[in-house]
């Protein structure tokens, strides 16, 4: 069954892509979207019936080269099934959305046909998603890494007309790239010293990696930790963690329903997922998990310190992203899997839904995505208003503090539930910094959310004064999708908050743990002395409340400067200018990256070659030819054919000389 | 049909003297004929050769299909194939009736430019087969001969200086090459290639002109060789003439050079210098993994700043094959495996970037990237095929690209890492140019009025491709077809050139290597 989910999307995306010509542009794009909805039903039903046995599925035999042994197979437990339903459900609803969302757009001139392609990417993607989460082995893995990089490549550039977007897709992929040169370095430290890229072996071999070393780069490494860190340099391109995130809100060039199934929901948390993936590694490489940690929680601080003054509406959900992986990384660097994938989890119901909304408004503003030019929209759009009031609830983390000890699990919307877990995580992992930059960011969280909201639905209408009296309620096919997502966005934490982190007998039997067992035996590992996730539960009060005072200090700031003092800002701008700068330049990081890698990179790369081939490689070699060719020429007669005629002469004698010498000496031996 | 490799090596060859005897004039009509019975002749030559392929046996390490006639003056024409060497047999009759369809357009002396090709194509597969030192050389040398012809009579405006770069490079190389054959017959005491494998040259030191030389002999002759092998991979810094001479080759002459006659260099690492000088080459490795790695990351950033968009491929195929002999000298499975493997996919890939390069060639005349820009709002077609073979350049996994680069970074991180990571961070650049250079030409508005009326690719063109696409993603998902060839002759080399190697020779070298305990 899980092969099908798998070829589904794959089958819907040749379909559509090459012939559509022939079945029409409707007929692939409902097919693509209808093997989707096959897939996603499927999925549900996978992970709804799993039994906890992980279960393997050979496809083909792939590379394999001395003892290297590859397969195309499938992987199937607890983590994948999870994966599978988020995947796959987010994506079947974001292929539906798009019926409405790219049925009208202005980028393309009349009758030009560009849905097809869409929905095929689309599918695509999707197929390439489903093989990186099914893996059975790091290589597969890899091949679906890079496979969602070309998707995402090909449908950031979408509009291949305007070159902000030729640029955003560039740069995602070679940003992706630097994170690949990571990950496959881990693999290959990993085949070097397990003689095996199968998850299965290298699971088994995590105890053994932990007590040995590897002579990388001049330095002795402890081997787990060294390669926990390669491996996350890909997690962290592909997730947009700090230092590697500047794709991220460029990639915002892509059609909306792209941010919310690519840049909010699935492609971005693969990095997530790896780590969870090798937990088995990560429990023996304390020292990489503490560095995850730590770039976790900056990431998480910095993207939503940033967010805080962005005005284009997808870049502050962007950079909320990019800050809610963050908070994931600090989970799995604390060495709480099933926190992290919890969060993971529930991010992908409100963070879709929240972009598929802002694609609601956008589609009702005319394409307008600057947020100070929307105003007063709860009136013309309610049901979008009222979904992306869900969304912001849930990911502002609203819920009741410490219900869950009178009702068995917290009452609350997603978010709060599996964000607080992290925060819990976080202290009980012992990193006070991690902690405090969470708790802050959890306060901005609200902030940038709450203003999000203020911004685009209350207050009076701005900009475009057309636009505001145009504006109108999404058709069906886009407002489906959204109530879809907000029922997870409500229910998810609630539902699973258990299963994931808040019972330990529950979490065991879900992620098949047991007491004692080998790496690798159940879908995610908690080392023998990893005690965290107790600990965690046993939090104080203080602590699990601070998330929840945070989120009210935010969401007091954000009413009191965009509903009762809308001249705040302005005047908090001025005053703190050079700050203001700062964050609205996102640190300067793609200014700095400008001058350290693209530009010296050229400017090196002509060096090379004027300098280098042109000067001093030809121009030895010319030099010395100049005292010797044109004796040969002048030998040969013609310059034209001259060369050619003296090679052949040379060969000759050459073959004259190397025959009379075998002959001679022939002779005598 | 114990003569099989020798039907399909000279096929070619017969076409060729017929074309040259028996064709006259020069109107449309004749150089229809001239194109198709070089097109017939290149598929027969193929589809026999399919035969060798089913009746290869690739458990059996040792040559087969082996033919041997004494020849002139005590010599002997002995030609066979053996798991190395049969691909790129394979890879030769499977690509030239694609080349020869893609010169469909020429105008100029059809009837030459088809023998120049059908030659080429016998002395190339002839490289492949021969089993004796002589054959070999005269096989190796003559097969430039048309090479140099295409390029110098059918080329672009600065032909003379490129095919005089080509040949003075290949020349120094090449008289290199024929003293070490001289020396190694003095030595053996025979030509006879399969012998040649088993006998041990010396290494003990020598003095030669008041250096001492560590590995002898082998040093000697191993050197000679890198000389020719280099020069023709080709390896930074000898590389300078491949962009010159891809540059002034016609589309159809960038295609055999790039994706066969490069790997004659490839080829003869692997026939000659790591199983015959087994301790020099491994007294060399550091030497030339310094050079590989420095030769991807080199000509990846110069490939970066291009104008000329086959210059830009052809410094990108001097990026792969520094992975070629990344993957050779480390000597073990996954390395050599993916250095064969690599040679084949760039024989493919390559290949059709340069068709790729072609087909705007001929609608435009031009070769600027300025000159390009927004084609896919005319020619969709060709911007899909285009962006598959940037893809597989650009080594995706699911195409031919990524197999043979993994494998070689697997290889090199066993033999060095420093090199390994050097190596690797060649994908990240292989990234920037390839999306760069496919931006520049095929996204954006269409603005250039010269191009408002480019049309897409002919049926010709798409049939061209086809085959090219189909093996790309065969390879790169299903690489077996390949590596079972491969494998077992690979493990025999590798197996045979750690016995040869003396133990605390290789101990001393593995400062590098990620030695764990």
């Amino acid at each position: 069954m899980v092969t099908v989910i798998l070829l589904a999307p794959l089958v819907g995306a040749l379909i559509c892509g090459f012939f559509w010509r022939l079945i029409g542009e409707r007929t692939g794009q409902i097919i693509s979207a209808g093997l989707l909805f096959l897939a996603a039903i499927l999925s549900w039903y996978v992970f709804l019936t799993f039994d906890g046995v992980t279960q393997h599925i050979p496809l083909l035999r792939w590379i394999e080269s001395g003892t290297l042994s590859t397969d195309w197979g499938i992987r199937l437990d607890r983590l994948t099934a999870i994966m599978l339903v988020v995947v796959n459900t987010v994506s079947a609803l974001v292929h539906l959305y798009s019926f409405g969302y790219m049925a009208h757009d202005e980028n393309w001139g009349h009758g030009e046909p560009y849905r097809a392609r869409f929905f095929a990417y689309l599918s695509f993607f999707t197929f390439a998603m489903l093989a990186l989460i099914t893996s059975d082995n790091l290589v597969q893995m890899f091949f679906g890494w890079e496979g969602v990089g070309v998707a995402s490549y090909l449908l950031i550039g979408f509009y291949y007309r305007k070159p902000t977007a030729n640029a955003a897709a560039i740069k995602a992929f070679v940003v992706n790239r630097v994170g690949d040169f990571g990950f496959a370095l881990g693999i290959f430290g990993l085949f070097y010293l397990t003689d095996s890229i199968k998850f299965d072996d290298v699971f088994a071999a995590t105890p053994d990696l932990a007590t040995k070393t590897l002579h990388f780069l001049n330095w002795d490494w402890n081997a787990a930790n060294l390669i926990g860190v390669l491996l996350f340099i890909g997690a962290c391109g592909k997730s947009a963690q700090l230092f590697l995130h500047t794709w991220l809100p460029d990639a915002m060039e892509g059609p909306t329903p792209v941010s919310a199934l690519i840049h909010a929901a699935t492609m971005v948390t693969a990095g997530v997922f790896l780590v969870c993936r090798m937990s088995p590694l990560y429990e023996f490489a304390p020292e990489a998990k503490a560095f995850i940690v730590v770039i976790g929680a900056s990431t998480a601080f910095f993207a939503a310190t940033v967010g805080l003054v962005q005005n284009d509406i997808k870049r502050v959900i962007a950079y909320s992203t990019c800050s809610q992986l963050g908070y994931m990384f600090v989970a799995a660097g604390s060495g709480v899997y099933g926190a992290a994938m919890f969060h993971l989890f529930t991010h992908a119901f409100f963070k879709a839904m929240l972009f598929l909304g802002a694609g609601s408004v956008i589609t009702a503003m005319h394409h307008e995505q600057d947020m100070r030019n929307y105003g007063g929209l709860r009136h013309k759009i309610p049901f979008t208003f009222a979904m992306m009031m869900i969304g912001t609830l849930a990911i502002t983390g609203v819920g009741i503090p410490f219900s869950g000890e009178v009702f068995g699990t917290p009452i609350g919307f997603a978010g709060f539930l599996s964000k607080d877990a992290i925060i819990e995580s976080a202290f009980a992992g012992g990193s006070m910094y991690a902690f405090t930059l969470l708790v802050v960011a959890a306060c901005f969280t609200s902030f940038y959310s709450w203003r999000l909201i203020f911004m685009t639905f209350y207050g009076p209408e701005k900009g475009d004064h057309h636009a505001h009296e145009h504006a109108h309620e999404s058709p069906l096919v886009m407002t489906i999708p959204l109530a879809v997502l907000a029922v997870g966005a409500v229910f998810a934490g609630m539902l699973w908050y258990n299963s994931f982190f808040g019972n330990i007998d529950t979490m065991s039997h879900f992620f098949s743990l047991k007491e004692g067992a080998a790496p690798g035996a159940g879908a995610i590992y908690y080392g023998e002395a990893n005690k965290v996730l107790e600990t965690a539960h046993q939090s104080p009060a203080w602590v699990s409340l601070s998330p929840f005072i945070a989120m009210l200090i935010g969401l007091a700031t954000a009413y009191l400067f965009y509903i009762r003092n809308p001249k705040l800002p302005g005047q908090l701008a001025e005053q703190q200018a050079p700050l203001y700068r700062f964050l609205l330049n996102k640190w300067y990081f793609d200014e700095l990256y400008d001058v350290i890698f693209v530009r010296s990179a050229k400017w090196l790369g002509t060096f090379l070659w004027k300098r280098g081939d042109g000067d001093v490689i030809d121009g030895t070699l010319n030099g010395i030819a100049l005292g010797i060719v044109p004796f040969f020429t002048r030998l040969a007669g013609r310059a034209q054919s001259g060369y050619i005629f003296t090679y052949a002469f040379a060969m000759v004698l050459g073959i004259a000389a190397l025959l009379t010498w075998i002959s001679i000496a022939g002779g005598t031996h | 049909m114990n003569n099989l490799l020798s039907i399909v090596i000279f096929i070619p060859a017969v076409a060729a003297v017929i074309l040259a005897l028996f064709l006259r004039g020069n109107d449309p009509a004749a150089q229809r004929n001239a194109k198709w019975l070089a097109l017939f002749a290149s598929s027969l030559s193929f589809l026999v050769s399919l035969l060798v392929l089913k009746g290869f046996d690739p458990a059996n390490t040792g040559f087969q299909f082996v033919e041997d006639h004494p020849w002139v003056m005590g010599l002997h024409y002995k030609m066979g194939v053996d798991g190395i060497s049969i691909l790129f047999f394979m890879l030769t009759t499977f690509l030239m009736p694609i080349t020869i369809a893609a010169c469909w357009n020429v105008e100029t002396r059809v009837k030459d430019y088809m023998i120049a090709f059908l030659l080429l194509e016998t002395l190339m597969l002839g490289v492949f087969t021969a089993l004796d030192l002589f054959l070999f050389y005269l096989f190796f040398e003559a097969g430039l001969i048309p090479m140099f012809l295409i390029i110098g009579i059918w080329g672009g405006i600065n032909r003379i200086y490129a095919s005089f770069k080509f040949f003075l490079y290949t020349f120094l190389g090449s008289v290199l090459m024929l003293v070490a054959m001289v020396a190694m017959y003095h030595a053996a005491g025979t030509t006879d290639i399969p012998t040649l494998l088993t006998f041990k040259f010396s290494h003990d030191p020598i003095v030669v002109l008041g250096l001492n030389v560590a590995g002898g002999l082998q040093t000697l002759l191993f050197l000679a060789f890198f000389a020719s092998f280099a020069v023709k991979m080709p390896m930074w810094p000898v590389h300078t003439w491949l962009p010159d001479a891809h540059v002034q080759a016609p589309t159809a002459g960038s295609v055999v050079l790039a994706a066969i006659l490069l790997k004659m260099g490839g080829y003869g690492f692997l026939r000659f210098s790591m199983p015959m000088f087994p301790v020099a080459a491994h007294l060399w490795t550091p030497v030339v993994f310094w050079m590989s790695a420095i030769a991807i990351v080199y000509t990846s950033l110069v490939a970066l700043v291009q104008q000329d968009m086959k210059k830009l491929v052809a410094y990108s195929s001097v990026a792969h094959m520094g992975y070629v002999t990344l993957g050779i000298f480390s000597m073990n499975s996954q390395g050599v495996d993916g250095a064969i493997f690599q040679m084949l996919s760039h024989g493919f890939i390559s290949g059709a970037m340069f068709l790729c390069v072609g087909v705007i060639y001929d609608r435009m005349h031009t070769r600027e990237i300025s000159a390009y820009g927004g084609i896919i709002n005319r020619m969709p077609a060709y911007a899909l095929v285009f962006m598959f073979f940037t893809m597989a350049n650009v080594g995706l996994p699911g195409t031919s690209g990524f197999v043979g680069e993994f494998l070689v970074l697997m290889g090199a991180f066993q033999a060095d890492t420093w090199v390994a990571a050097v190596a690797t961070s060649g994908v990240i650049l292989s990234a920037a140019y390839g999306l760069w250079l496919y931006r520049r030409v095929v996204f954006g508005a269409l603005v250039k009025e010269s191009l408002k009326t480019i049309t897409d690719m002919t049926r010709r063109e798409r049939a061209i491709f086809a085959p090219l696409i189909v093996m790309t993603l065969l390879l790169g998902v299903y690489p077996k077809v390949v590596t079972d060839i491969i494998d077992p002759s690979v493990g025999a080399l590798i197996t045979q050139f750690r016995a040869d190697v003396p133990a605390e020779a290789q101990a001393a070298a593995a400062t590098t290597a990620p030695a764990s305990n």
